[in-house]
This record gives C-alpha cells, structure tokens and sequence, in this order.
C-alpha cells in the first residue's frame, strides 16, 4: 500500500500517519519497496514474530498462573 | 482467538503492564491474590509472610528437594484496598533486577467476572527487558538441559 491509500484509512492527520510508518520502517515492522513514482509499505510478519516472540514466554508465565487462579477459585467455590 | 493474559511492554520503556480478565467473581479474584495459602498454590512457591496492610510485607520462598532456596521474593505493601487495589514493592532476591513497583487494580466486569491489571514500574528498561527475558531464557536453558539429557542417551 502507498502511504496516501493507508492514510485514507485513518482519520489522523496525513503527517502523523507519515511519521508513524517511518518509525515501522526504522523498527522494520513494514518494508519499503520503490515501484516507478510510488513508495510502497509491506507488512513483515516476520519481524513481527520476533518481538512477540520476545515476551510470549513471560506472557505464557503470567497466563498459566493466572489459568491455576481460576481452577484453584473455582474448586473452592464449589467446596463452599 | 483472542489472549485472556495480555503484556504490555512499549519498546524503551522502563514499565510493562500485565491484564487479564477472569471467569471469577471479583472477591474471589482477591482473595486468590491475597490469603497466602492461596497464594501458595498458584504461584507454587512456600509463603513465608503476607500482611495485607499499607506498611505490611511478604515473603516468598521455594526450595528444591534438597532444601536448597531456589527461589526467594519479598516485598512492602504500600497501599491495600480490599477488592480495589494493592500497591507493593517486588524484589527477588539474588537477581539483580532490584526492586519493581506494582500496581495492583482489580475490577469488577459483571457478577461473575472480574479483571486484573498489573502495572510494573522497573528502575531502567534494560532491567525491565532482562526481567522480560527470563522466562525466554530459563525456556531455552530447560531445551538445551533436554537436548543434552537426549544427546547422552544416544550416546
């Protein structure tokens, strides 16, 4: 997508929108690819994966605390 | 589908929040996250002291089959609202992330739902990043003490 069709999507101004997607370029979350005039943005799953990847274990910590929480108040609900 | 325990860490940021809704009513949620045997079962680890009062502390302690501390955790409780809030300090000791700030916040969603949101506050984001990357760490610690367990017995 061009940086004018993915401006069309939001109501923030076009600057803003600009910024934004140089600062997912910098992190590289998005690709630029020059085509005749336009700059073209594409999406890269995989650095995505990557930084999700980075706190998925921490997050899965929590989550499998958090599951033991409902399994544990459940039973001593029931019990009561 | 979407994730019932969501992180929260903004890159370069020295905080990160943790969320999560539950299929509890809020005094049971609570209560979970206070009455130390409770406390005990979910997080798996002995607690040593849990005074539920501003100017209160806990104390969190694991040990191995050999009675070795693994694992020891202790804090001050700043701030206790009874199915509101808790506001505390966290530190492990002999890891040398040094203390946290947490923001305890429990709400109610309806009758049988409740959620939770913990906001951490670390001295630095590279301290913050370090605690992030624990568990990625201990994971692939446990993969590679697996790999070896497997390697030594097709030796």
């Amino acid at each position: 997508m061009t940086a004018g069709a993915i401006a069309a999507n939001f109501d923030t101004a076009r600057p803003t929108v600009s910024r934004h997607l140089q600062i997912l370029t910098e992190c590289e979350l998005l690709e630029q690819k020059q085509k005749g005039r336009e700059i073209y943005y594409h999406f890269n799953p995989g650095k995505m994966k990557e930084i999700a990847d980075f706190i998925e274990p921490f997050r899965k910590l929590w989550d499998d605390r958090f599951n033991k929480i409902e399994v544990i108040m459940k039973n001593y609900r029931s019990k009561k | 589908m979407e994730l019932k325990t969501k992180v929260n860490a903004e890159e370069g940021k020295n905080d990160l929040v943790i969320t999560r809704a539950f299929e509890l009513p809020l005094e049971l949620l609570f209560r979970a996250c206070t009455e130390p045997d409770l406390v005990a079962q979910w997080m798996g680890t002995r607690v040593l002291k849990m005074e539920n009062r501003p100017h209160g502390g806990y104390q969190l302690e694991t040990r191995d089959g050999q009675g070795n501390v693994v694992f020891e955790a202790h804090g001050t409780i700043h701030e206790f609202v009874p199915n509101e809030k808790i506001t505390r300090t966290f530190e492990m000791t002999n890891a040398h992330f040094g203390v946290q700030l947490e923001f305890m916040e429990f709400e109610k969603l309806t009758d049988d739902t409740s959620k939770l949101t913990i906001h951490t506050i670390y001295r630095s984001n590279a301290l913050r990043d370090e605690n992030l990357q624990l568990p990625f760490r201990q994971g692939i610690n446990w993969a590679h003490n697996e790999l070896e367990k497997i390697a030594r017995k097709l030796k």
